[in-house]
């Protein structure tokens, strides 16, 4: 079976899309939920990409790649103001995780930041103890 | 005339925007001036469109579906007008609040060179996203839209509201994400973005329930619909007030009206009865979890901003009430969308009215909370009668505008036979009326011997948030002519 040309195009897309959600939901570290936006978006841009390749013209449609440039072009922007107010966040004492205490409600340790319980716990912090060289390796990583 | 006055209230806005980056620190005026001539503009057309009927541009004389086409319709004037008079209203709360005495920034601080900037640029992204037909200019609208809300919750660069900015951008981008995969599939499956021509298509493809549960769940995320919601009360609370007033009363209807013209405008048939169903009930709980959470808290925006999560739960209930009229009665939810839209315009000046109250309240006590709050009605009379006038259109006390939309969504669901949802309507009413009457209660208790004293807040800056409140009331005393913009089911 041949398969045609847009296809793995935009399977792929569709795993990018996939992975990406999964990071944006799943993970809790601010850096690698940025960078999963990334991946969700190039999936979009892909399978879009892709299905404007489908039907029976020979050529592909250029609404969708107009498109996809202006997507690129806010995705950029979101990703740029995103680390901007990551750098802010660490830089006004902030882990490399949200706070998971909501207002009002139960308030839990304000220090105690996701990013404490993650990786199988071999990156426990030292509470207090240079949270911001903490935080660069934990962005290395 | 008409279709010059619709490219105005467009432009002027982000013309303003650069007018503030172009002066830096003293964008005061230039916001002001801004402010008036769109208020003035987004007015004179919404009069234009009452008297005439629905005004369309096709930008640079490319019609749909390469084109673009931007109408102002009556919905769309109404929430033109409405995001005038609020951002309005915020623009010259905020001119005193930057470089008044007891200044809430540093007067020579990035929040002095980028608020004006932020305000202007939010305000014309809602505006585009009010009379876009077109589903990839809407996606670039509420992204603009969102990338200046979550900069103005996040501009006094503290900790906790950095954070809440974050938590919120993340919950923005992945809606935004949803919203454009759904629209990727729309076009690879119809070949057009405009609402007008996908009008009866929607449902024909099988790829159409997939994109339509992406961009639901998507811009209900932005809506925040519970159990989405968990990004807003931080964010609501933490920003500066007059910020807090323009994201709680017009960026989630922002997302809401993108949903309501999805649904309604596109009309996709084969959603099934789930869909609906699914939006009315998170509505519901949005409705009783916001309300009580509300009651939880001791910090006067707190309790605004919770209030937010519960009001905007009504606006879900139009999707069980008109799918219910189905294709039997098309003309049976137009009191379902007649009442979600005064919901929506409603909240919106009410709760811009709170938040400039509470903003008033914070810069004469120092602080909101609820405790320490004792005497502040008779050190800021108008403002505490402002806040009660504001109150009584969330709680749906006659003869708010709150009150009508109210009634006309109880009205749509005895129509119905569900009355369900009328009980929803009714509980978050009595809710309403608990979790407000904590604050005011807290503000008319007579002060102990010690208590701190008040600083003086000029009085014309008190009547901002009571124009605002008493808009909310006119709109209720008024309801005809916003009811007949607002025209049936489309």
């Amino acid at each position: 079976m041949n398969l045609p040309i847009w296809m793995p195009y935009a399977l792929c897309g569709a795993g990018l899309i996939g992975l990406g959600l999964y990071g944006l939901l799943a993970r809790p570290q601010l850096l690698r939920r940025i960078l999963a936006f990334n991946v969700m978006g190039a999936g979009i841009f892909l399978l879009f990409g892709a299905l404007a390749r489908r039907g029976e013209i020979a050529y592909a449609d250029p609404v969708p790649q107009a498109m996809i440039i202006t997507g690129i072009v806010v995705a950029v922007s979101a990703t740029a103001l995103a680390l901007a107010l990551i750098v802010a966040h660490a830089g006004a004492g902030g882990g490399e995780g949200l706070p998971s205490d909501t207002p009002g409600g139960g308030k839990r340790d304000e220090r105690g930041d996701d990013d404490a319980r993650d990786d199988a716990g071999h990156d426990r912090r030292i509470p207090g103890r240079d949270r911001r060289r903490n935080e660069r390796e934990g962005a290395a990583r | 005339m008409s279709p010059a006055l619709l490219a105005l209230v467009l432009t002027l806005p982000l013309l303003g925007a650069l007018g503030a980056v172009a002066v830096g620190r003293h964008g005061g005026p230039v916001a002001v001036a801004a402010a008036l001539a769109t208020l003035a503009a987004a007015l004179w057309l919404a009069v234009r469109v009452a008297t005439d009927g629905a005004v369309s541009i096709a930008v640079g004389h490319w019609t749909p579906p390469l084109g673009i086409r931007l109408t102002a319709d009556g919905p769309a004037v109404l929430f033109l007008a409405t995001t005038a008079v609020i951002m309005t209203a915020v623009v010259l709360y905020a001119v005193h609040w930057i470089t008044g005495p007891k200044a809430g920034a540093d007067r020579d601080g990035p929040m002095v060179h980028t608020f004006w900037a932020l305000l202007l640029l939010l305000w014309g992204a809602l505006n585009v996203i009010f009379v876009s037909r077109d589903l990839f200019n809407l996606y670039v609208g509420l992204e603009l839209a969102s990338l200046a809300a979550v900069a103005l919750v996040g501009i006094e660069g503290r900790r906790e509201t950095l954070a809440a900015a974050l938590r919120y951008l993340l919950f923005a981008l992945t809606g935004s994400l949803l919203y454009l995969l759904g629209a990727a599939l729309l076009y690879s499956a119809h070949g057009t973005l405009d609402l007008g021509l996908l009008a009866g298509q929607l449902g024909r493809h099988p790829s159409d329930l997939l994109a339509l549960a992406a961009m639901t769940a998507g811009l209900a995320a932005k809506t925040a619909l519970f159990p989405f919601h968990v990004w807003l009360p931080p964010a609501h609370a933490g920003a500066p007030p007059a910020a807090s007033a323009v994201l709680s009363a017009l960026v989630p209807k922002a997302s809401l009206y993108i949903l309501l013209r999805l649904w309604f405008d596109a009309e996709p048939d084969g959603a099934g009865p789930v869909g609906p169903l699914l939006l009315g009930g998170l509505g519901a709980a949005a409705v009783l979890h916001g309300s009580l959470m509300a009651l939880r808290q001791q910090r006067l925006k707190l309790i605004i901003a919770y209030s937010t999560v519960a009001q905007l739960g009504y606006l879900f209930l139009v999707f069980p009430l008109v799918a219910a009229a189905g294709a039997l009665d098309p003309a049976g939810g137009d009191a379902a969308w007649r009442g979600t839209l005064f919901q929506a315009l409603s909240h919106a000046l009410a709760k811009a009215a709170m938040f400039l109250c509470a903003g008033l309240i914070i810069e004469a006590a120092g602080h909101d909370r609820l405790e320490r709050l004792a005497g502040t009605a008779r050190a800021l009379p108008i403002t505490l009668f402002a806040f009660g006038l504001a109150a009584i259109s969330l709680m749906g006390l006659p003869p708010s505008g709150g009150f009508v939309a109210k009634l006309l969504l109880i009205e749509a669901a005895f129509e119905r036979g569900a009355a369900a949802w009328a009980l929803v309507v009714l509980l978050g009413g009595l809710l309403a009326a608990a979790y407000l009457f904590r604050p005011l209660a807290a503000a008319w208790r007579s002060p102990d011997g010690d208590a701190p004293g008040f600083a003086p807040v000029a009085r014309r800056r008190q009547a901002l948030p009571m124009a605002l409140a008493l808009a909310a009331l006119g709109l209720g005393l008024f309801s005809a002519g916003p009811a007949e913009l607002m025209g049936g089911l489309p």
